[in-house]
């Protein structure tokens, strides 16, 4: 598992700094050689013979499955580059900025042979603070970039007044409160914010600001105690104010996250997980859970992509450390109220 | 039937150990030289006498190469096409924005192909390309009419370098195409498919094969002497085709062969007779007689995956070689 060279994908809409956080990443002092593989030759001004010009080749999977697409030029180069193993730490994948991040996540996980020498380390998107606004309202490449992103750079913020950014803020959050959001200008950011991230940043998603997510008055009791958390049949578009920051709901695209301290059944919890992402997949863009099973010392954790899960026991739990389990969606037009009542189904 | 094969007939004590000092990509011989293509920058020349010597072809990495027994012709990210035989290298073809020499073959009459992203390249008599609809999976020549199979997105296509006026012909399949073989007799195409899969097409009449229930993407495939069989890997046991009848596979059964608890990674088949060489994910390799399943034991498993072997033309050497570096040539005669 170790020896997998980790992988991190560069996305964001066009002219929101992809490139300038791309040359910054080369250019600076940290020791690391970094295979590059970016969908344009010529934007990277730094001379280095580990990047590779892609091709962006997105093609269908004969396996009934239309959401299930993968990066074949990706497929090729990984392929090529793992002949060259040590002489780079890491791989970053630029997309275009009309890129949907998803045919790229799925390359991992479906190509057997790429997945058993990389791994996603996380999906980083760049926002332009000025103009996300806009580009939320007429481009679904944007949203899906937002929706996928483990770590998100909302950049340029010198160019809006703090108003505007906490405008901004909150749209983000209304589709995905998950992401680890950095304020950045010139995309300037330490790079351990961006790379090596590990896993996905799976533990992330159990140490939400629960008041955040759950900030709207739907915080349910259950007997069990776990709490649904989901911005769903809401009035759209409608800005709550906690603490000062602007929440808002996105029309289309809600995240929601389920939590129980009862450990679950595997033998329920598989063939639900699996049921849900055939019926759902299209509509889930990603999913994501740290779980614990009835008897089972070890943590779990799974991530999937559309209709792609991949899932293994990650380490032990710790002596001290509350055996939650909890799993977070991001999709449109989710059936909160069916995805709730299968995930209480589970508890063991 | 165990796995470390501790009762089965081994030649392993026939075997000349080499040390390739890397990651072993390839294997071909040069009449009785085992020369191993390394994953990056050299060829390693085993002379018989036991000499060992490197040459350098490539800067960076070797992406691709395939040898006929008089040459070795082998692509590299530095965009070079470079040609090889016992004696010393020559870089035939040089691509301009140094893209990627993805994919080789070699044809009759000295002629060699290779790909670079979307553009098929041929070498005869003068240097003819073709764009791909998309990028290049595989390549092989057709054995008569100088023909060109190029596997691509949703099928592949037969192109003619040498008759510009010849339209190319394409087949159309679903799905990404990522290795091409033709049968000895030319009858049959056959690609390796991003999923587990292979497909195939009779070329007469264009009838469509499917040949699935791999584990793992199908890496590697050959043809056994005479192409009765296509032997391939992506499961853990040798799956081989029947093409000994007019239709071939279709409507057939596979043969399965030598099941271990590993996958099998790549296969090469005898010069002359139903036998197939098979390297495992624990670095075994079983020599199988196809008639009756019969195993010999040329390596010893616990060990970095096989991913080179190769025969001598006459069918008394095999080398082989692994991810981890370590290379040997085994002496059947």
């Amino acid at each position: 598992m170790t020896d997998k060279i980790p992988v991190t994908v560069l996305t964001g809409y066009l002219g929101a700094g992809k490139t300038t956080l791309l040359n910054r990443i080369l250019s600076e002092p940290h020791g690391k050689k970094y295979a590059v593989i970016v969908n344009e030759f010529g934007e990277i001004g730094i001379d280095n013979e580990l990047v590779v010009g892609a091709d962006e080749e997105v093609f269908e999977m004969n396996n009934g499955c239309i959401c299930c697409t993968v990066r074949g030029d990706l497929v090729r180069i990984l392929d090529g580059l793992m002949r060259r193993k040590g002489k780079f730490d890491a791989i970053i994948v630029e997309t275009t900025g009309l890129a949907d991040p998803a045919p790229v996540a799925q390359t991992f996980f479906i190509d057997e042979n790429v997945g058993r020498r990389t791994k996603l380390d996380a999906v980083v998107t760049v926002a332009d603070a000025k103009w996300l606004n806009e580009r939320l309202k007429d481009a679904p490449e944007a949203k899906n970039q937002i929706a996928f992103a483990d770590v998100i750079l909302l950049n340029k913020t010198d160019l809006v007044s703090a108003e505007e950014l906490g405008e901004v803020e909150a749209r983000i959050r209304g589709i995905n409160p998950y992401a680890r959001l950095h304020k950045t200008e010139r995309a300037k950011i330490p790079l351990g914010e961006v790379l090596d991230r590990n896993a996905f940043d799976l533990d992330r998603i159990l140490d939400i600001e629960p008041a955040f997510l759950a900030g709207d008055g739907h915080d349910h009791e259950h007997a069990h105690d776990h709490d649904h958390e989901r911005g769903h049949d809401h009035d759209h578009h409608h800005a709550h104010h906690h603490g000062g920051l602007k929440h808002y709901h996105d029309e289309e695209m809600q995240s929601m996250s389920l939590k129980s301290d009862q450990p679950l059944d595997p033998d329920k919890f598989f063939p639900w997980i699996q049921d849900l992402v055939q019926k759902e997949g299209p509509n889930i863009l990603r999913c994501k859970g740290i779980l614990a099973f009835k008897g089972d010392d070890q943590r779990f954790v799974f991530q999937g992509v559309h209709m792609i899960l991949d899932g293994d026991h990650q380490r032990p739990w710790n002596k001290d450390e509350k055996r939650d389990s909890r799993i977070v969606f991001i999709g449109r037009n989710l059936p909160g109220k069916t995805i709730t009542e299968g995930f209480e189904s589970c508890i063991a | 039937m165990s796995d470390t094969r501790s009762d089965t007939v081994s030649v392993v004590e026939r075997t000349r150990a080499v040390a390739a000092g890397g990651a072993v990509v390839g294997a071909h011989f040069l009449g009785r030289t085992a020369v191993f293509v390394l994953g990056e920058e050299a060829l390693l020349f085993a002379e018989p006498d036991g000499e060992e010597r490197r040459m350098a072809v490539h800067d960076g990495a070797i992406l691709a190469s395939a040898g006929d027994g008089a040459r070795i012709v082998s692509g590299g990210d530095d965009g070079k096409v470079v040609t090889t035989d016992a004696g010393s290298s020559r870089v035939i073809a040089a691509d301009p924005k140094r893209r990627w020499i993805d994919h080789v073959a070699l044809g009759p009459d000295g002629a060699a192909a290779w790909s670079a992203g979307k553009t098929a390249f041929v070498q005869a008599k003068e240097l003819q390309q073709f764009a791909a609809p998309s990028t290049v999976g595989g390549l092989a020549f057709l054995p008569k009419g100088f023909r060109l199979a190029i596997a691509h997105y949703n099928g592949a296509t037969l192109w003619f370098p040498n008759a510009p006026q010849a339209a190319p012909e394409p087949l159309e399949w679903k799905g990404s195409h990522l290795g091409a073989t033709v049968s000895p007799d030319g009858r049959f195409l056959v690609t390796t498919m991003q999923e587990p899969m292979l497909h195939g097409w009779r070329l007469a009449g264009r009838q469509h094969m499917r040949m699935a229930g791999y584990a793992a993407r199908v890496m590697s495939l050959d043809w056994t002497a005479g192409g009765r069989w296509l032997a391939t890997s992506g499961a853990t046991q040798i799956i081989l085709w029947p093409f000994h009848t007019k239709d071939g596979p279709m409507g057939k059964q596979p043969r399965l062969l030598a099941p271990a608890e590993p996958r099998v990674e790549i296969v090469a088949c005898h010069p002359q007779q139903d036998i197939v060489a098979a390297g495992y994910g624990d670095g075994m390799v079983l020599l199988v007689r196809i008639e009756d399943g019969a195993e010999i034991l040329a390596k010893k498993p616990g060990d970095a995956p096989v991913s080179a072997l190769a025969w001598s033309a006459d069918g008394l050497l095999l080398a082989w070689g692994a991810e981890d570096g370590a290379a040997g040539v085994v002496d059947l005669g």
